[in-house]
Parts: structure tokens; C-alpha cells; sequence
């Protein structure tokens, strides 16, 4: 694993470098996501029904962010701190399992 | 093994094209615009022919997804190349800093043609000036011979300091004209030039990166300093390659600015491009009727060559810029460089730029031979009468 790539969530923060020595050549995996959550842009909020999902994953391949993960179960997550709420995923699901819901905050 | 040239009778287009085969490049991605369109055609060519392994041509709508097609196979890891002119290398643009900002060394030919409108497929280096600061490297050849050696070079010093670079050559005065180019056996040509051992790969699993991600004010800066500390680095790489090129081939190219009979001479022209042809010519002949001139002849645009500019302007009265290119509201774009260059120096010849040839419009042996005249007047007077010379101006 890159160690700028650095590891989700929990306790996740940005690797600060102190001098241009430390920077990589090409600006990769800079790791600047981990701390800039971009899921509250968002007005609606996707909601997956596990019943009628068949696991074929379209929404997976369609989301731009991506926001949606397969969990070990081999259902499909949404990882709301990225989530914009584009509704793509609620749009490409063919048996309709995502729906999209105002989002309460 | 022994070097035995294989020459062939190609027009610059194909000398670009057989470039790019032996540097056996795995992505070309392009679009046809005149006059560029031949080196792709022939590069279809190879491919149609199964004369190249490994090569994938994708077929793109436009410029700009030329582009982007070649920075995700760079990114890759993959060996890429294109080629543009003009309005498409303008359509190219954004994507063109993407490839420096992504440390990706693709090479790319541009077909040197003027900017529309009037509407012209004609000869003019604004269209690659105009991209000066895109933190690409530029390589102007001055003859079809020059393409293919510029190519190969590029992608040996793009691939080291891993940074994209342009090989510039004239519409139609190369591009489309038949002249003998030796070139170098498949094995030598491989033993210059070695696969590509990219910085990071999209396709490496094992240690994934993201390409592209957000840069903050507290992160953007480095990274600006780092491609410019590439470019700096790019001065040694270009004459060491160079320096290699003519050891093992026997063309010298360890000069960033090439000089010819500039030693004894009281003025200089320089430019770059097919033009220092014609330039070198007259060269010979203002030698003969007594005039002590000589040529300099930009090779590398990007990074400029600054200790050579002034190790030049030091040993010379006089510099007549010619340039085939003009920068709206100031001046000449290679003018301004090397004046900018100099001013800080103790090397202060009188300085002077023609803009000629824009758009193609001819410019040959008398031409320089008038610009000696007026420049040795200059000269003699010790003050400009113009700074700025339309020299061919219908008045």
C-alpha cells in the first residue's frame, strides 16, 4: 500500500508533507479526499432496498464519484460522505432497489 | 553492433511516422488535420500492414480527446503518441497541462501551421509558441532528417525527466516535401531508447494511486516547482541524449542552440525551424561577398537554452532575431525570450527582431541577405531604427 494513499475513514487525515523533498514527483495520491468529504452537496439521498437488488452491480459502474461499494455480503453500499445525490444509480437500477429520499439533516 | 544507416526518400510527415514505429510506441491516438495528417495515415498504414507488434491506434472525434486518450495510456505506463497542427493542437490545449501536470512524457509531432482566420494550412510557429507555457518541451526541426532524430531524443529525454515533449517541424516545406533521412536500425534504435519505466502505473494493483485528485493552495505550489525543476533538469538530460545520439549515430545534437560560423562573426541571425535552412545558406553566401555573419539555430525552445543564448550574445556586436511567429501587443516570441534572457547579463548586442514568413509567405536566401544589410547598418550606426521589423509588408 502507497503510504500516501493512507487508509479510510477512521481516524483518517490528510498526510501533511513539510518540504518540497517530500512531495512525490507526480502530484498522485495526494490523500486529499480523506479529509474532503464532498457527500454534503447533496439534497436527495439514495436509498438501496437489499430485497430487490440483484447484485449485478450497474449502479456500481454507473456512479461518477464513486460512491458505491460492494459490501462483504455482496450487496452494494453507498458511501454517503461522498454521495452527491446525482441520482444516476436510482435512474440505471433495472429492478428499481435504489429509490431516492429527501434527505432530513 | 555496427551502425549502417537505412536511408530512405520519406517526406517529414513519414520521417515523423517511422519515428514513432522504431521508438515502437504502444498508444497512437489522433485526429487528421492538415498538413499532420499523413504521419497518422502512415502509422495506420503500419499497423494495417502488421508491420508493428504491440501498437494500438485509437480513433478519436477530436483533438482533445486525442489527448486524453493519450494521457490515460501514459498513465498506463504505456509508450504514447500523437500529432496535431494549429486549430488542433489550439483544441488541445487544456489537456496539454494535464499531461505535464501529470508528469506523463508522451511525444507529440506538431505540424507547425498558421492560425486561422484568414484561413491557412500554410507555414507559422505560433500555433506551438502559443503553447510556450503548458510545460511542454518543444524540439524545432530544421529538416526531415531533424524530425526523425527529434522523436527519437524526445522520448528518450521526456521518458528520463518525465515530462511531455513537442517535435515541431513546417507545414508542407517539411511535412510534405520528399528529402533522404537516414534512419537507424530497429536494434540501435532500441538500445537508445529502452522501454519506458513510467513513474507510477494506473494498472499497477499492487500499489494503487490516484491520478488527478484535488490539490490544495497548501499542496498546488510543490508541484509547479517540481515540473520546473524537471524543466532545469531537462537542460543536462537534452546534451547528454544529444551528446549520446551523435556518438552512436553521428549526428551531433549536444547544442541546444546549433552554431554555425558564428566564431569570427560580427552578427548572429537566429531562428528556429526549416527556416535556418534557408539561413545557413545565405550564411555562406554573405561569407563569400565578405559579410562576417553566422547562424543560431534554436533547437529546444522548452526548456530555452539560456547559457548558450548568452555565451553567444557575448561574443557577438549584433543578434537578428527572425521570427516566424508574433505575440499580439508585444513582439516576436523568440525575440522576447532572448531579450528577456539577456538583460540581466553583461552581454548586451543590439538586438532586433524580424517577424517573417507568417502564414507561410516565403522567405529565402535574399531575404536574409536584405536583413544583413539592414542589420549591418544597425549595427554601424550603433541604434535601432525598428525594434520590431514586418520585414515582407506590402508598403
Amino acid at each position: 500500500m502507497n503510504t500516501l494513499f493512507g487508509e479510510k475513514k477512521e481516524g483518517a487525515t490528510k498526510i501533511v508533507l513539510k518540504s518540497v523533498d517530500e512531495y512525490p514527483e507526480a502530484p498522485i495520491t495526494l490523500g486529499t479526499t480523506l479529509i474532503n468529504f464532498t457527500g454534503d452537496w447533496r439534497t436527495f439521498i439514495p436509498v438501496v432496498d437489499d430485497n430487490k437488488c440483484v447484485k449485478c452491480y450497474i449502479c456500481w459502474k454507473f456512479c461518477p464519484e464513486p460512491a458505491i461499494y460492494i459490501r462483504e455480503d455482496g450487496y452494494v453500499g453507498i458511501d454517503y460522505d461522498y454521495c452527491k445525490g446525482c441520482g444516476i444509480c436510482a435512474n440505471e437500477c433495472p429492478t428499481k432497489a435504489i429509490t431516492m429520499e429527501k434527505e432530513e439533516k | 553492433m555496427e551502425y549502417k544507416p537505412i536511408r530512405k526518400v520519406v517526406s517529414g510527415n513519414y520521417a515523423a511516422a517511422y519515428a514513432a514505429k522504431h521508438a515502437r510506441v504502444e498508444v497512437v491516438a489522433a485526429y487528421p488535420i492538415t498538413p499532420q495528417t499523413s504521419i497518422i495515415e502512415k502509422i495506420a498504414e503500419f499497423i494495417a500492414n502488421g508491420e508493428v507488434e504491440n501498437l494500438q491506434y485509437v480513433a478519436v472525434e477530436s483533438e482533445h480527446s486525442a489527448m486524453a486518450a493519450c494521457i490515460g495510456a501514459s498513465a498506463a505506463g504505456a509508450r504514447a503518441f500523437t500529432a496535431t497542427s494549429a486549430q488542433g493542437l489550439a483544441l488541445m490545449h487544456e489537456m496539454l497541462h494535464w499531461a505535464s501536470g501529470a508528469r506523463l512524457p508522451i511525444v507529440m509531432v506538431d505540424v507547425n501551421r498558421a492560425m486561422a482566420p484568414p484561413w491557412s494550412v500554410w507555414d507559422d510557429q505560433t500555433d506551438s509558441l502559443a503553447q510556450r507555457d503548458t510545460g511542454w518541451m518543444q524540439f524545432y526541426a530544421e529538416n526531415n532528417q531533424e524530425v526523425y532524430d527529434g522523436v527519437l531524443m524526445a522520448f528518450k529525454v521526456a521518458e528520463t525527466v518525465n515530462l511531455p515533449a513537442m517535435v515541431v517541424e513546417s507545414a508542407f516545406i517539411l511535412s510534405h516535401t520528399y528529402d533522404i533521412v537516414e534512419m537507424i536500425p530497429q536494434e540501435l534504435v532500441d538500445e537508445f531508447l529502452p522501454p519506458r519505466k513510467p513513474l507510477y502505473t494506473l494498472t499497477d494493483f499492487d500499489n494503487p494511486v490516484s491520478v488527478g485528485a484535488l490539490g490544495t493552495p497548501a499542496d498546488y505550489y510543490e508541484f509547479r516547482y517540481k515540473i520546473e525543476k524537471a524543466m532545469e533538469k531537462a537542460r543536462k538530460v537534452i546534451k547528454e541524449v544529444g551528446k549520446e545520439f551523435g556518438e552512436m549515430f553521428g549526428r551531433d545534437y549536444s547544442q541546444m542552440i546549433e552554431l554555425y560560423r558564428t566564431d569570427d562573426a560580427d552578427f548572429v541571425f537566429m531562428g528556429m525551424g526549416s527556416l535556418m535552412g534557408t539561413v545557413k545558406q545565405a550564411v555562406d553566401i554573405l561569407r563569400e561577398e565578405g559579410y562576417k555573419v553566422g547562424a543560431a539555430k534554436v533547437r529546444w525552445f522548452r526548456p530555452f537554452p539560456k547559457d548558450e543564448l548568452y555565451e553567444l550574445a557575448k561574443n557577438v556586436e549584433g543578434i537578428a532575431v527572425l521570427d516566424r511567429n508574433f505575440s499580439f501587443g508585444q513582439e516576436g516570441i523568440l525575440f522576447n525570450e532572448a531579450k528577456g534572457v539577456l538583460y540581466n547579463t553583461d552581454a548586451r548586442p543590439i538586438i532586433k527582431n524580424y517577424i517573417v514568413g507568417l502564414g507561410g509567405r516565403d522567405f529565402t536566401v535574399s531575404d536574409v541577405k536584405k536583413i544583413a544589410e539592414n542589420m549591418k547598418a544597425v549595427i554601424e550606426k550603433g541604434e535601432l531604427d525598428v525594434e520590431v521589423d514586418w520585414y515582407h509588408l506590402k508598403r
